[in-house]
């Protein structure tokens, strides 16, 4: 009912989608707070899309927090810097949020550092050139905050047939329980702002427009009352419904172009970057400061004090839980990221890393196990089906290993949203096939 | 016509009948396809399982390719020795030498022996396993134990035992490859059944903290790679690697002191019940 409401609402969007509960009410009004530095961080040489970065230190070396520790290793790949001062105890393989172990640079934590960054010469993003610029937010190892931790340099220089003529900013946070962007909003307004003004000028455009979902009033206002007036920047409110942050989603809802199947935004001259992506890239200019933290909400009801913080990148999980009051009884799940999309962790150990924009300790109750029963093909998940897909047909398929008919069904379009699952009403885990059959259908092409 | 009803349709049914009769007759002399007799001769020999480990798409194209001499009867891993040449008599051919090749786990850590981080509480398939924080196991290489590959295989060469291990029956697989592709961990390997020395672990990660994980884990500590022959076992990246080039040089006595039984002797089948730790192949020598 609440979503037929909202569809007359008038605000922009895209078509299908589903509207979970949203459950930020948790977190949204808590300011974020910064965790205590760790006694060990764990940092996995690969925290992004692409090649794993090569590790520059070895067992022994004292570092300073903001030390680069590892080089990106191609061009779609991006740097790893200490998040806090201390001595590389080792590389070893560590449990990594992604599943697999990964080789990872373990430093203890200097108990007595006072954490300040190595004095930088930090040069003014107005005096550098274009190019350079593009190579300094690689070299801060800046990726997209949004999830996917592509490295954001590459998006900064689209291909040259392919010219961008506006910068999309992603504030909408459509996934339940997040709201850490909703806070580096609230907090950090002026550098979201300052941020699209260096990502403007680096692409050479003049245009930014900032999505933000209609459930963030104060959001949208304090956006609002600071835009710069010297730029075309605008402040787009939308519909609540999820996913409404996905890249292709959004630039749908917002200038009603749609992406090509199996191209990027680029092509129809778009670019999107997350608002703590923005947030991030101000930083960089301002005072030296690479990727090492960011504000990631702590919410659910398996955890007893939910809540923003800025933790350093390769706190372990364990070290966020006992910062944050520990485990109820009840809890039972941990998610990175929102419950549509996260993924469930199986180790205390694990670090949280730059994609990290939430840990969800979710209770009994949030996800309770259902027995999946066969399908009744009653269609709900063709309705909800952003990308417009048949998961249903994609489901048999992947069931009994058919993953190149799923490839010939546009499986590569597919983003994992989990709307599908979200409605099946024989509770059929649809997403979570459809992602195992991308793997497996990289095995089968690697072969 | 007659005007009788049943003498028409007779007449009319029986000349369609006649016609078509000289067209099949005459198509049948003109487009004749002379096929060797042999090749179907071989086929009620072979054993008809159409899997595949010939690297034939199925048992008749092995039995062509037989019958024109392109591959030897023992290229057939399914068929007994005995098979093999009963169908080397029926085209009065060499059989040929093949080694059988079986396939084997490389993880011996079943829910006795690995720690579990996290219950998977999903669709009952390694592969869907896999895709959710690797499957809950605290080693991240090791079997899932959710049968992926005893499904697959379409011999029953494989049974999941007590430990939630697959285990392969030497005398069953054909060594078609099917587990090997199935299994997300990439945990088969397809072997000579020579190859005795086998490392029965894929954990990366060294000392107290690969046994954490598992009690059978290989922890690196290289007593192997000192107690075989030189040059047969190599340490790399915290695991040791047989070269099986120099097979030969292969003796029980470098299991002796694997602390975790990583590494074992196996005589036939894996896991086999008591321990295959190849003492009865040391006592044979000792005597």
């Amino acid at each position: 009912m609440v979503s037929r409401l909202l569809q007359t609402s008038g605000l922009p969007s895209f078509k299908n989608g589903v509207h979970p509960p949203e459950n930020k009410d948790l977190t949204s009004a808590i300011p974020s707070r910064r965790l205590p530095f760790p006694a060990e961080i764990v940092l996995p040489l690969s925290q992004h899309i692409g090649r794993p970065a090569q590790a520059l230190v070895k067992p022994g070396d004292r570092v300073e927090r903001g030390d680069v520790i590892a080089e990106a290793s191609g061009y779609i790949s991006s740097f790893v810097h200490a998040t806090a001062a201390g001595t590389v105890k080792s590389i070893e393989h560590w449990p990594h949020p992604a599943g697999a172990m990964q080789p990872s640079v373990r430093i203890e934590v200097d108990p007595h550092s006072t954490q300040l960054q190595r004095p930088r010469l930090v040069p003014h993003w107005d005096e550098v050139p274009e190019e350079q610029l593009s190579e300094e937010i690689s070299k801060a190892g800046i990726v997209g905050l949004g999830g996917a931790a592509f490295p954001s340099h590459v998006k900064l220089r689209p291909p040259e047939d392919q010219p961008v003529d506006v910068l999309m900013v992603n504030g909408c946070e459509c996934e339940p329980y997040l709201t850490s962007d909703h806070r580096t909003m609230l907090e950090r307004p002026e550098h979201v702002h300052q941020g699209i003004r260096i990502v403007l000028r680096a692409l050479g455009i003049r245009r930014a427009v900032i999505g933000i979902e209609s459930n963030k009033p104060d959001a949208i206002e304090i956006m609002r009352d600071t835009a710069p007036g010297d730029l075309d920047i605008s402040v787009q409110p939308l519909e609540v419904k999820y996913p409404q942050g996905a890249e292709k989603m959004l630039i749908k809802a917002v200038t009603g172009r749609e992406v090509p199947s199996g191209k990027l935004p680029s092509a129809i001259g778009a670019l999107v970057q997350n608002v703590a992506t923005t947030a991030s890239v101000a930083l960089v200019f301002e005072t030296g400061q690479p990727l090492i933290e960011r504000i990631m909400t702590v919410s659910g009801r398996g955890i007893r004090q939910p809540g923003n913080w800025v933790i350093p990148f390769g706190t372990k999980l364990s070290d966020v839980i006992a910062a944050c009051g520990g485990l109820n009884d009840d809890a039972a799940e941990i998610v990175f990221g929102g419950p549509m999309m996260g993924q469930s962790q199986a180790s205390l150990d694990v670090p949280v890393l730059k994609a990290t924009g939430g840990i969800l300790v979710l209770s009994n109750d949030e996800c309770k196990r259902q027995d999946i029963l066969p399908c009744i093909r009653c269609g709900k998940c063709l309705e909800a089906c952003p990308v417009f897909l048949n998961p249903q047909l994609m489901g048999a398929l992947a069931r009994v290993d058919r993953f190149e008919e799923m490839a010939e069904n546009n499986l590569g379009d597919c983003m994992l949203c989990g709307c599908c699952s979200y409605v099946c009403p024989s509770n059929i885990p649809l997403s979570q096939l459809f992602a195992m059959s991308k793997i497996q259908l990289s095995r089968l092409q690697a072969a | 016509m007659s005007g009788n009803p049943v003498l028409d349709s007779a007449l009319i049914l029986g000349g369609v009948g006649l016609f078509f009769g000289f067209v099949i007759a005459l198509v049948n002399q003109r487009f004749r396809v002379w096929e060797d007799p042999r090749i179907t001769g071989v086929e009620e020999l072979l054993p008809n399982t159409n899997c595949g480990a010939c690297s034939q798409p199925g048992c008749r194209a092995f039995a062509e390719a037989v019958v024109t001499g392109g591959q030897q009867p023992s290229d057939c891993t399914v068929m007994s020795p005995d098979a093999i040449e009963d169908v080397a008599a029926y085209l009065g051919v060499d059989a040929g030498e093949a080694s059988k090749r079986v396939a084997r786990l490389l993880c011996a850590g079943g829910k006795n022996e690995a720690h579990r981080n996290a219950d998977y509480n999903g669709f009952e398939s390694c592969k869907a396993a896999a895709a959710v924080a690797g499957g809950g196991k605290g080693c991240t290489w090791g079997c899932l134990g959710l049968r992926d590959c005893e499904e697959v295989c379409l011999l029953d060469a494989i049974y999941m035992n007590d430990d939630e291990l697959p285990v392969v029956i030497p005398e069953k697989c054909t060594a078609c490859n099917d587990c090997v592709e199935t299994c997300p961990k990439d945990l088969f390997v397809l072997m000579p059944i020579e190859q005795k020395l086998i490392v029965q672990c894929r954990n990366l990660v060294h000392g107290d903290a690969a046994e954490e994980m598992c009690s059978v884990a290989c922890n690196a500590c290289s007593r192997c790679v000192a107690d075989a022959q030189p040059g047969l076992i190599e340490m790399i990246d915290n695991l040791a690697v047989i070269d099986y080039e120099k097979n030969a040089l292969a003796d029980p006595g470098a299991i002796s002191r694997c602390p975790t039984n990583a590494i074992v002797w196996v005589e036939g089948q894996q896991f086999a019940e008591p321990s295959n730790r190849g003492s009865e192949e040391l006592e044979r020598r000792a005597v």
